[in-house]
């Protein structure tokens, strides 16, 4: 009896803690009087286009500014549908708050408070500046409104329960004090930025553990691509070695490689986005990843 | 003499046909192939680190325009297999698309040889053309094992 009782307690204060450290964080109070600040929406457009947030949330490569949902994204875990982001009030995110919209990006959770599953690469974007992020919120909100809600995300169990992100995260993603941005004057920082934040190039390049934690130890080393099918290359200085600068800002801006060969698969569609770059932007992500880390 | 010239042309036309027809997983990969080192040749002018020569960059565009007219009939029905080949099943699912994709190829490279007459217009012009080739890879052509 008394060893039923010790149990019932231990299984009370597991689903206690469980509980406690699964919880949505709030967004940081110095980011949220922030976004109060109005965006500007033509410096918002460049952060669109090197956040790739069309590659997952527009149907049609041929309409990127039609944010209604992409296609079904293949997982380890399960199918997911990237939800519909354009501002229309009812089926988009029209009536989210500058704040809701930073806590997506930050803290990697929607307007109702429930965690987002990080196909979502708020572990990338959360490096972002906030002025990056009011300055595309600003962006967004202009864009064509959308009709129409994406299916729920098909994953199965355990990794279906929202609450498991918020151990993911404790895992993860530890604490960060709210970016600062980055001056566009010191490229290879500049570039060591537009990679790991808005340009989320390690949510490919990256290795995954078997929960689909990022590797630190192996960042950018090249990686199984997360839909299962190829691999993506080795972007380190070490694998970028018969690469020059001009190779790789070649290869961005028109997706021809050295060897003459096009770069194919889940690339095409990032070429397309960063060809809306600045020159300036190419050369600093160029330059920084040939310094490396 | 002419008889034998044409005879000649004859059979090295069917022999070409017949090698389509016989191996065509084989025949792509040369085609691709050949695009690549096209491509790879023009590639330093376009960095601007090679002096801009306008006879290897018509003559590329004219190999572009070459390799669109006969790569379509290098994808049979049935040629998905029997080979190791990087050609992905979705060329067989949507063939009109994958087609067209080779039409805008030609037309666009025929466009760039009118419109290329200098560095300025090369550089302009060029880098759209190739843009074709990462459009039709990301959808057809398999990853990277």
């Amino acid at each position: 009896m008394k060893a039923l009782a010790a149990l019932i307690a231990l299984a009370l204060i597991g689903a206690g803690a469980f509980w406690f450290l699964s919880a949505p964080s709030r967004l940081d109070p110095q980011i949220a009087a922030e976004m109060d600040k109005p965006g500007d929406a033509r410096a918002g457009e460049i952060v669109f286009w090197v956040s790739g947030c069309a590659a997952c949330h527009a149907k049609s490569a041929d309409e990127p500014l039609k944010l209604g949902g992409g296609k079904e994204l293949e997982t380890p875990f399960g199918p997911i549908t990237p939800p519909n982001i354009s501002p229309d009030p009812d089926d988009g995110i029209g009536n989210w708050s500058a704040q809701a919209f930073a806590r997506a990006i930050y803290d990697g959770v929607n307007e109702e408070g429930e965690h987002l599953f990080p196909a979502f690469p708020y572990p990338s974007y959360r490096h972002m500046s906030v002025a990056d992020v009011r300055d595309l919120w600003a962006y967004l909100r202009g864009l064509p409104k959308v009709r129409g809600l994406s299916p729920p995300p098909g994953f199965g169990f355990p990794f279906n329960i929202r609450r498991a992100v918020g151990i993911w995260k404790r895992l993860y993603l530890p604490r960060l004090a709210p970016p600062e941005a980055v001056a566009a004057a010191d490229p290879i920082a500049y570039g060591r930025y537009l990679v790991q934040g808005p340009g989320h190039c390690g949510e490919c390049h990256t290795p995954r553990d078997f929960l689909g934690g990022p590797i630190a130890s192996k960042a950018l080393t090249g990686a199984k691509m997360p839909s299962g099918k190829g691999k993506s290359h080795d972007i380190t200085p070490t694998g970028l070695k018969d690469w020059s600068e001009s190779d790789i800002e070649l290869a961005l801006t028109t997706g021809i490689t050295p060897e003459g060969d096009s770069l194919g698969g889940a690339m095409a569609e990032v070429v397309r986005n960063l060809s809306h770059l600045p020159k300036e932007d190419i050369h600093a992500i160029a330059r920084y990843l040939k310094a490396g880390p | 003499m002419r008889r034998s010239v044409l005879a000649a042309i004859a059979v090295l036309v069917s022999v070409g046909a017949g090698i389509a027809a016989d191996d065509p997983i084989k025949a792509r990969k040369e085609l691709m192939e050949a695009n690549g080192k096209t491509t790879k040749a023009v590639v330093p002018m376009m960095k601007g680190q090679a002096k801009f020569d306008l006879a290897a960059v018509q003559a590329a565009l004219n190999a572009y325009i070459a390799a669109a007219e006969k790569a379509p009939a290098l994808f049979p029905v049935g040629s998905e297999k029997g080979g190791k080949t990087e050609a992905l099943p979705a060329i067989w699912m949507n063939k009109s698309d994958f087609e067209a994709r080779f039409v805008k190829l030609g037309t666009e490279s025929k466009a760039a040889l009118a419109a290329i007459k200098d560095e300025a217009s090369f550089q302009a012009n060029y880098g759209p053309v190739l843009k074709n080739c990462g459009g039709c890879h990301e959808l057809y052509r398999a990853k990277e094992k």
